[in-house]
């Protein structure tokens, strides 16, 4: 009982006032134009398709970047676990160790290595790819995201498998599975939660994201973030609104991933792993 | 247990108060608050300023000469500048706003009348501008230029030729393709393409904004990135031809230490938008002649030109052509003629008429 009342201050004060109240602000501008309800901004958001463009560029953005990331953060995840403790632990903070630096200025970073006659570009036209244009592209801003959300993925997956039972690919092993069989079979259905939660965490805030595409993207890929951002920058009323009412079909589109992830993950350990 | 939950509670209590007093308008964002009215002990002006937009050194200069002290809290915009200005108890007693903004701070009663007997500087200040200013503070009662520029093109000298300048065309020239830059701000891409057309860039008219935003989408397959100051970067470092800049971005482009040399500057032959930065007096500043004192002191030539070197740009006080570095004076971003300030007009605030332009806006960057 006492250790339940430690969570009243988050519950009752943290929780109200920076949680649920921003959410009623935001539900509040959506919906009410000078204390009067409205359908305006719900209306302006869907009609003619002005947005449709920024919501397809944020959706498949954060689709890219959520399988770059698992096809290239699993493996580093599942050769991490098979190393020795503390090489693992040590290569593991070389991931983490970029996030000590704030994630703009290594935005800013990508910013100069891909900027015409930057590394990248050289390297490139030294392998005889000509001068490729690499900033100001959907691809720098989708290299980018991919940079910044990989730590996300790998930490989760990796955390599943280092707990794994050891004794069921040996006994996996012992049965006569070869070593394919033994990762589709056994390894892989019990890194599932890993898998989830690595989704989820890469999945939600790359969605969301604008910085990068302000930064690297120079207004030729347009992403939801970035316009709500430029709504609420305007400071009139309307947009304010318009705004909010964006926000508000972000704050849906999370929650349908996150429900259609914990289904998933439900499903997935109610049936003992035979998903795969 | 109950007692030191009640106690937690009431500290996160007093610490949520301790935070709601220290976000309110009541003081300025540097913590520091102003003395009392009347207080004659206290020698400090309280000044709202864009960021590095006043040369320290003539701070410094100014508290050798009369002992008080100028505080500046930074705003990144001018809307900011009203909001923090739009309130009763507002602490600031001098602000730098924009031409549009001056006139939306007059409509509110929010700026003071500046008595000139006190500021004989004035006489430094070009009547050709103060003329100008009349556009949004008639009678110039309210306001003093500080700088001014003009919107136009920087291009790369190796790269345009010769025959495609003077004109918003090349913007929109294809030999360019890939190379050209533009703001990410409404209103100053908008002015672009309504001065290329012909139009008056304070219009509210639908079909000419709708004739201007097709024009911006036929501009935007050669538009390499709408940015907004990093326009100046790309500039500096080769990878564009022409960018719409503000003279002031252009000057700073253009500088030999930080610039490139490659880099010139020219106002298009249809006209384009001219603006003033303005120092105003804020309606309820306590500290009103010292105010005027610090104004004075800005129009001195000498303070004057030390200043505008530190900012780049141009300055609408007469003495200072004769006194600043010859960089300035042959840079045509800084030293730009009668005969193109003629051709420009001054932003306008368009109140609700801007979601016109919103709507524009959004067509565009679909």
């Amino acid at each position: 009982m006492k250790r339940v009342r430690l969570s009243y201050p988050y519950v009752f004060v943290w929780m109200p006032i920076f949680i649920i109240a921003p959410m009623l602000f935001v539900l509040y501008y959506a919906f009410f134009r000078d204390g009067q309800f409205t359908l305006e901004y719900a209306r302006s958001v869907v009609a003619e398709g002005t947005y449709l463009g920024a919501f397809w560029n944020s959706l498949w953005i954060a689709l890219a970047t959520t399988a770059a990331c698992l096809l290239l953060g699993y493996p580093v995840a599942y050769i991490l676990s098979n190393m020795k403790k503390r090489t693992a632990a040590l290569i593991s903070l070389l991931f983490i160790l970029p996030m000590w630096m704030n994630m703009l200025l290594r935005t800013l970073a990508w910013k100069l290595l891909l900027f015409d006659g930057g590394v990248f570009q050289q390297v490139l036209s030294f392998f005889g790819a000509g001068k490729v244009q690499l900033l100001y592209t959907p691809g720098a801003v989708l290299l980018a995201t991919i940079y910044d959300f990989l730590p996300f993925m790998i930490l989760p997956i990796y955390t599943t498998l280092q707990k794994l039972d050891r004794s069921l690919v040996e006994a996996a092993h012992d049965l006569g599975a070869n070593s394919v069989q033994t990762f589709t079979k056994v390894i892989l259905p019990q890194s599932i939660p890993g898998v989830i939660s690595g989704i989820t965490m890469v999945f939600v805030p790359a969605m969301s994201t604008f910085a990068v595409s302000t930064m690297l993207g120079g207004k030729q890929v347009i992403l939801l973030g970035e316009v709500i951002e430029e709504k609420f920058l305007s400071g009139t009323d309307s947009v304010l609104g318009v705004g909010s009412a964006l926000s508000l079909v972000l704050i849906v589109l999370v929650i349908l991933s996150m429900v259609i992830m914990n289904r998933i993950d439900k499903d997935n350990s109610a049936s003992g792993g035979t998903l795969w | 247990m109950k007692k030191t939950l009640s106690l937690v509670l009431s500290a996160i209590l007093v610490l949520a108060l301790a935070l709601g007093a220290a976000c309110s308008p009541k003081q300025p964002d540097d913590g520091s608050s102003p003395a009392p009215q009347g207080d004659s002990g206290d020698k400090t002006l309280y000044l709202l300023n864009w960021g590095d937009y006043l040369d320290p050194q003539v701070k410094d200069e100014f508290r050798k000469k009369t002992g008080i002290t100028v505080k500046e809290t930074p705003v990144t915009s001018n809307e900011e500048m009203i909001i923090k200005l739009d309130t009763d108890d507002c602490p600031y007693d001098l602000c730098i706003p924009s031409d549009y903004a001056v006139e939306r701070l007059i409509a509110k009663g929010r700026l003071a009348e500046i008595n000139f007997d006190n500021i004989p500087n004035i006489s430094n200040i070009d009547p050709e501008f103060l003329k100008l200013s009349e556009v949004f503070d008639p009678g110039n009662k309210y306001s003093v230029p500080y700088t001014w520029g003009v919107l136009g093109i920087l291009y790369n000298v190796n790269m345009v030729d010769e025959e495609d300048l003077g004109s918003w065309d090349l913007l929109w020239n294809e030999k360019y393709s890939g190379k050209i830059f533009m703001y990410n701000s409404i209103r100053d891409s908008m002015a672009a393409a309504l001065c290329k057309l012909g139009y008056d860039l304070n219009t509210v008219n639908e079909d000419e904004i709708n004739a201007a935003a097709d024009e911006l989408i036929k501009a935007k397959p050669l538009v390499r990135a709408w940015l907004n100051d990093d326009v100046k970067d790309s500039m500096v470092l080769g990878t564009g031809a022409a960018a719409l800049v503000y003279s002031g971005d252009a000057v700073w482009s253009m500088d030999p230490d930080e610039g490139s040399d490659e880099l010139e500057f020219f106002v298009p032959k249809e006209g384009s938008n001219v603006y003033f930065d303005n120092i105003v007096i804020t309606a309820n500043s306590p500290r009103k002649a010292m105010a005027e004192q610090f104004i004075n002191f800005l129009l001195d030539g000498d303070i004057a030109t030390v200043n505008t070197e530190y900012l780049g740009y141009s300055s609408p006080n007469t003495l200072v052509p004769d006194l600043i570095d010859e960089f300035f004076l042959d840079c045509s971003a800084y030293n730009i003629s009668s005969e193109d300030v003629a051709r420009c007009k001054i932003f306008h605030d368009l109140g609700d008429k801007m979601s016109l332009y919103e709507a524009a806006w959004n067509r565009i960057h679909k």
